[in-house]
């Protein structure tokens, strides 16, 4: 079920931002906007340069140009003191879930609590680690590491892990890539739910239209670099563009 | 001017290490220190390494002495294998040695970790969750290579030390304590201090060079294997060209 967007705060603001890597512009004169407690999906083929646009909004790659507004921040002008107080209120979910290898589960998410909040006592530390686990349903993994998990453990502790800080934002890079579709499926209700009982805004990027159909209020078709169109699935479904319609025949 | 292909790649790759090697300094002197992690990568380098280190320098001395004896003994100086062997492991086989090992064991360790960390997006989420990934993972890991190598290297020289007592015994019965006198009589202040000084040297030239070439993989799993073996290469080319600096600084002094 899409939770529904409760006011039109604009939380995520990207205008004309462009992005090359040499002679090849991934992103060229992008706009985006993301309100509060809205569901956004960016859709686009591989290569596409949509985990590069995910990526300029958290500050882990540099734009060329452009600007973006991040919870009413500019992200290309904070300083590190800044960019991680604003990271504490953005979650990013990696595709690749980026489990620290060397430590357990219970680490693993104790390990952004501790470098961003680090006076906090170790008991309020597990009750967070435990409440965390909870909303994913895998509290019994916590003393395990992160190779014994399956792909689907996995990408649940890593989404345990974004949800640690309770951020304001949740940034999704492709969550349903290589999971088998009833995993993907429990991935789905699992961001529909997140996006319910804690009202955050989320912009995710996907080719997998399941995801598209069950998760977006809003989809933004990434096309040529620049977004192409933006509209409700639905409306989007029955344009008759012909870039458009390719991705849901 | 136009250089040829291998040599602008090599001169790249050298300034680009050496910009790493400066943010290394840069950063290290900054606040918010990572003890813990330190302690910890001073822990799995120092202390995990000891058994390989001390195993090939217990041979290195057992087998230097068994080769050595037979000619010592025919110019009918077998009385001089303490000295020599002692100065030849204190001043150069033991600090290379166990350099050499260590570029082998930690340098491809450091490689191959931090290059799977960055393909699977690891040192990323780091940064995301507001820690400086250079810092926790550079910093530590080299500060930790140059903090345990010069003390491997000293447990090193001793068993290897030990290791040629044992060696001589198979021939000659030696006492322990006129064989070890005899070593550190033949022992001078500029044999011993250089020997140590160079290996701090070698440690950060294993450290920065094992993170360097982690932190910079890329092309996925084939780009960590190659970061792996880069690291063990290069470093140990690097451990050569400074004991050779080392030998011409202290002949200096």
């Amino acid at each position: 079920m899409k939770h529904q967007t409760d006011t039109r705060e604009t939380v995520i603001a990207v205008k004309g931002l462009c992005k090359s890597f040499g002679s090849h512009r991934v992103l060229d004169h992008f706009d985006l906007t993301l309100q509060r407690g809205e569901s956004l999906v960016v859709l686009g083929r591989s290569g596409s340069g949509k985990s590069v646009l995910i990526k300029c909004i958290i500050g882990l790659i540099r734009p060329d140009h452009g600007k973006i507004t991040v919870l009413d921040e500019n992200v290309l002008t904070l300083d590190h003191k800044a960019m991680d107080k604003m990271r504490m209120k953005v979650g990013f979910l990696f595709q690749s879930n980026a489990l620290y290898d060397s430590m357990t589960v219970r680490e693993n998410l104790e390990f952004p609590l501790r470098r961003h909040a680090f006076r906090m006592g170790q008991q309020e530390v597990d009750d967070l680690v435990m409440e965390a686990l909870k909303n994913v349903g895998l509290e019994h993994t916590v003393d395990m590491m992160p190779v014994e998990l399956s792909g689907g453990m996995r990408k649940r502790i890593a989404l345990a892990r974004t949800l640690i800080l309770k951020p304001e934002i949740i940034l999704y890079d492709e969550p349903t890539t290589g999971l088998d579709p009833i995993t993907s499926r429990e991935i789905i209700n699992l961001i529909n739910t997140i996006g319910e009982k804690y009202h955050t805004a989320s912009i995710i990027i996907t080719h997998d239209m399941k995801c598209v159909q069950l998760t977006a209020q809003r989809v933004a078709m990434l096309i040529d670099g620049r977004c192409y169109a933006t509209g409700t699935y639905d409306a989007l479904k029955n344009n008759p563009d012909e870039k458009i319609n390719l991705f849901f025949q | 001017m136009n250089f040829p292909d291998a040599t602008r790649v090599f001169l790249n790759q050298t300034g680009e290490i050496s910009r790493f090697a400066f943010r290394f300094f840069r950063q290290g002197l900054r606040t918010r220190y990572e003890w813990q992690e330190l302690l910890r990568q001073c822990y799995i380098v120092g202390y995990k390494s000891l058994p390989l280190a001390a195993l090939t320098a217990f041979i290195m001395g057992l087998v230097l002495t068994m080769q050595l004896h037979p000619t010592m003994v025919y110019y009918g100086v077998e009385a001089m294998i303490p000295a020599m062997v002692g100065i030849s492991i204190v001043r150069e086989i033991g600090p290379i040695l166990t350099a050499l090992i260590f570029a082998g064991k930690i340098g491809s360790s450091i490689g191959a970790e931090l290059g799977s960390m960055k393909v699977t997006e690891q040192i990323d989420a780091m940064e995301v969750s507001g820690t400086n990934p250079f810092k926790y993972l550079v910093v530590t890991r080299t500060l930790a290579s140059v903090l345990m190598l010069p003390v491997l290297v000293i447990l090193s020289d001793a068993v290897s030390l030990y290791g040629s007592y044992l060696g001589i015994n198979l021939y000659e019965q030696v006492q322990f304590n006129l064989f070890f006198k005899q070593i550190l009589d033949s022992l001078a202040y500029q044999d011993v201090v250089p020997a140590i000084v160079k290996t701090f040297f070698f440690g950060f030239a294993v450290g920065i060079i094992g993170c360097f070439q982690g932190y910079n993989s890329s092309k996925g799993t084939e780009g960590v294997g190659r970061s792996a073996n880069a690291a063990v290469v290069v470093s140990s080319v690097l451990i050569f060209i400074l004991d050779l600096i080392a030998v011409q600084v202290a002949d200096l002094l």
